[in-house]
């Protein structure tokens, strides 16, 4: 899940206004985008890329980037898998509940993971990006040794930009997004930076919702490089949902105080606010 | 969208599985009628989404037109967990052998789904889904492949309870579940009459918002929430009042929480949750009017931090808004991300503000004007 510069990146729906924008940009940002897919485009050229009008007609793929619709999103994850993609980059916000989870069970099937849904994409400052970040922005991300893996693109750039105004850069961001069922966790994310040779530390961006920071925080005590958090919704009204956790059956506590406490125990330091974060960072370094 | 009892049960009894005789009710003579129609002892429950309305008088007992329809009056009067009462499903009252608990449900852990079934009802589903092994049930499943044969044999046997009925209840509840796109599909109490039949004494459905577009013959349910938020829902905003006095506008849900976290944290009182993130950041413009429209509100704090959503675009709608009400309230920014540039100069030249470095010194600032 951390991109390199070798990986071939495929864009489902890459003929759309957002998806031309970002993919120009993953371009210019050193990223090797093959092509695109768009059955109503077939055959066609853009962006300079050739579309295709299904996976398997590009010629090889590692990392699959969903820019589609909900409905859409289903079919796309198919034909990503089938078309031999390691890893599918879900973008999409809203998919139907019942679809992310055919997707799941789709990877499962394939042996392959899926990042999101509603994530805003993975970077690798120096090699490439897959996703809505503003990975171009020199202000925002630098190459350096810190991994960021973040729950929202938003405060995940808020951190990021936090990182390198304290002249902090990073080896890797994973967004693992905003969806009630996250193809990959915070967990996960960690153990890949863990066993990245460039990553020295690590923030985890959290939010309320979900057993993903507690889960996080077991895994934490075994690893060898260190980890801070940031964790949101600390005055979130425990009855309301500013999140996108649905009716999703956790058997965990999902309230701020819970996961902060497990973060703790594990000698992961909680920052009150994310500008915080680098001195956190600089102490464990 | 929580469906109502009575249209949860409407699914239930379409695709074959037993409910209670019953009538929906709109005022004391139809529940007069469809007491004497009913005959015997009937139950009187009121219609709003919650699962606490037993505890809050939301069900009443009578015997008779007449007394149906005095219970009924005071349930027409009154509201519930802050819902209304409109309606009444009046049904008759069953002669309960035993309650059981069954639902299917969404598992984080194996991001499939769950059916939980217990020999005691009474339960929520969190608490289904954590209590003892020994005492509940449960199956999780492949949702292509669907609950097998053995997996559903192994759930129902041996519980004293006709198997082939229950199969045919947790068959027909995970067939609806997956046709209308739930995430949740509960009835509790299943109750096992005297002569050992299985009904849906109670049923809660939870639609998936997301796919309500692929739902439409599903019924509307009247979404709740106060007139700004139901103004915002129109608007296609996420947008929740809080009860202070610091207005908060930012991009993304993790952003806007920490906002208001910051605002909570540096002492002051967050007004409400709003953010305009994805393809709402279009939406400024609109998103200013909801937050200037709260009379409580002291002072506002603009937080953006744009990855796909332009902070240009968020600025510039902002600021036409800003323009045309001409608020006297203060207003701090913190812009970063996509567009920045574009954004602190269009601040700079249309409102004379300087936006803030960090969000921490803006909600700072606000906090301070507000007190």
């Amino acid at each position: 899940m951390i991109l390199r510069h070798s990986d071939r990146v495929l864009v489902w729906g890459i003929t759309g206004r957002q998806a031309s924008f970002w993919t120009e940009r993953m371009i210019a940002a050193g990223t090797k985008v093959v092509g695109g897919v768009n059955p109503a485009r077939a055959g066609g050229v853009h962006l300079g890329l050739p579309v295709h009008g299904d996976g398997a007609s590009a010629g090889g793929v590692d990392i699959a980037l969903l820019f589609v619709p909900p409905a859409a999103a289903l079919g796309a994850t198919t034909d990503a898998f089938a078309a031999g993609a390691r890893t599918v980059v879900v973008l999409t916000e809203h998919i139907p509940l019942h679809d992310v989870m055919a997707m799941h069970a789709l990877a499962r099937r394939a042996g392959g993971r899926i990042v999101g849904p509603n994530t805003a994409g993975i970077v690798t400052p120096g090699e490439g990006f897959a996703g809505i970040m503003p990975a171009f922005n020199p202000r925002v991300f630098q190459p350096g040794s810190v991994g960021v893996v973040s729950r929202s693109g938003s405060l995940g750039t808020l951190v990021c930009l936090n990182l390198v105004r304290a002249g902090l850069g990073q080896s890797a961001f994973i967004g693992i997004g905003g969806d009630p069922l996250p193809g990959t966790s915070s967990a996960e994310a960690l153990a890949a930076l863990d066993a990245d040779p460039a990553t020295r530390a690590i923030v985890l961006v959290g939010e309320i919702g979900g057993r993903m920071e507690q889960e996080a925080a077991i895994l934490a005590r075994t690893l060898a490089t260190p980890v801070v958090a940031f964790i949101a919704g600390a005055a979130a009204p425990p009855d309301r949902r500013m999140g996108h956790a649905g009716a999703i059956v956790t058997g965990a506590d999902v309230g701020w105080e819970a996961k902060r406490a497990a973060l703790e125990a594990a000698g992961v330091a909680v920052a009150e606010t994310p500008a915080q974060l680098p001195a956190l960072l600089r102490a464990k370094l | 969208m929580n469906l109502l009892e009575h249209q949860g049960k409407a699914l239930l009894a379409v695709a074959g599985l037993a409910i209670p005789r019953g009538r929906l009710c709109r005022n004391g003579a139809q529940v007069a009628a469809a007491a004497a129609a009913i005959g015997g002892p009937v139950a009187i429950k009121a219609q709003v989404p919650s699962g606490k309305r037993g505890k809050e008088g939301g069900i009443r007992f009578a015997t008779g037109p007449a007394a149906a329809r005095q219970a009924a009056s005071l349930l027409f009067k009154s509201t519930i967990l802050s819902h209304k009462v409109a309606e009444v499903l009046v049904e008759q009252r069953l002669e309960i052998r035993r309650e059981l608990y069954l639902a299917v449900a969404v598992d984080a852990a194996t991001k499939g789904p769950v059916v939980l079934l217990s020999a005691d009802g009474g339960m929520d589903v969190e608490a289904a889904f954590c209590g003892n092994p020994l005492a509940v049930r449960r199956e999780s499943f492949d949702i292509i492949d669907g609950l097998g044969d053995i997996a559903r044999d192994r759930l129902v046997r041996g519980l004293g309870i006709d198997e082939a009925a229950l199969a045919d209840f947790v068959r027909g509840m995970i067939a609806l579940w997956r046709r209308h796109d739930l995430e949740l599909l509960e009835v509790n109490p299943l109750v096992v009459l005297a002569d050992g039949s299985l009904v849906a004494a109670d049923c809660k459905a939870v639609v998936d918002d997301a796919a309500l577009f692929r739902q439409s013959d599903l019924p509307k349910v009247a979404w709740s929430g106060t007139e700004l938020e139901l103004r915002a829902k129109e608007l296609g905003l996420n947008f929740i009042e809080l009860d202070g006095n610091v207005g908060v506008l930012a991009n993304g849900a993790g952003l806007t929480m920490t906002t208001i976290d910051l605002v909570a944290l540096f002492g002051g009182r967050p007004a409400n949750f709003l953010e305009i993130g994805g393809d709402a950041y279009t939406k400024g413009k609109a998103a200013l009017e909801l937050v200037l429209a709260n009379p409580r509100l002291k002072s506002l704090v603009v937080n953006f931090c744009g990855a796909y959503a332009r902070t240009d675009v968020m600025a510039e709608g902002i600021v036409s808004a800003w323009e045309e009400l001409a608020p006297s309230l203060p207003v701090f920014f913190s812009v970063h991300g996509t567009g920045e540039d574009e954004a602190v100069d269009l601040l700079r030249r249309r409102l004379g503000v300087e936006p803030f470095e960090l969000m921490e010194d803006a909600v700072k600032a606000a906090v301070e004007a507000a007190r």
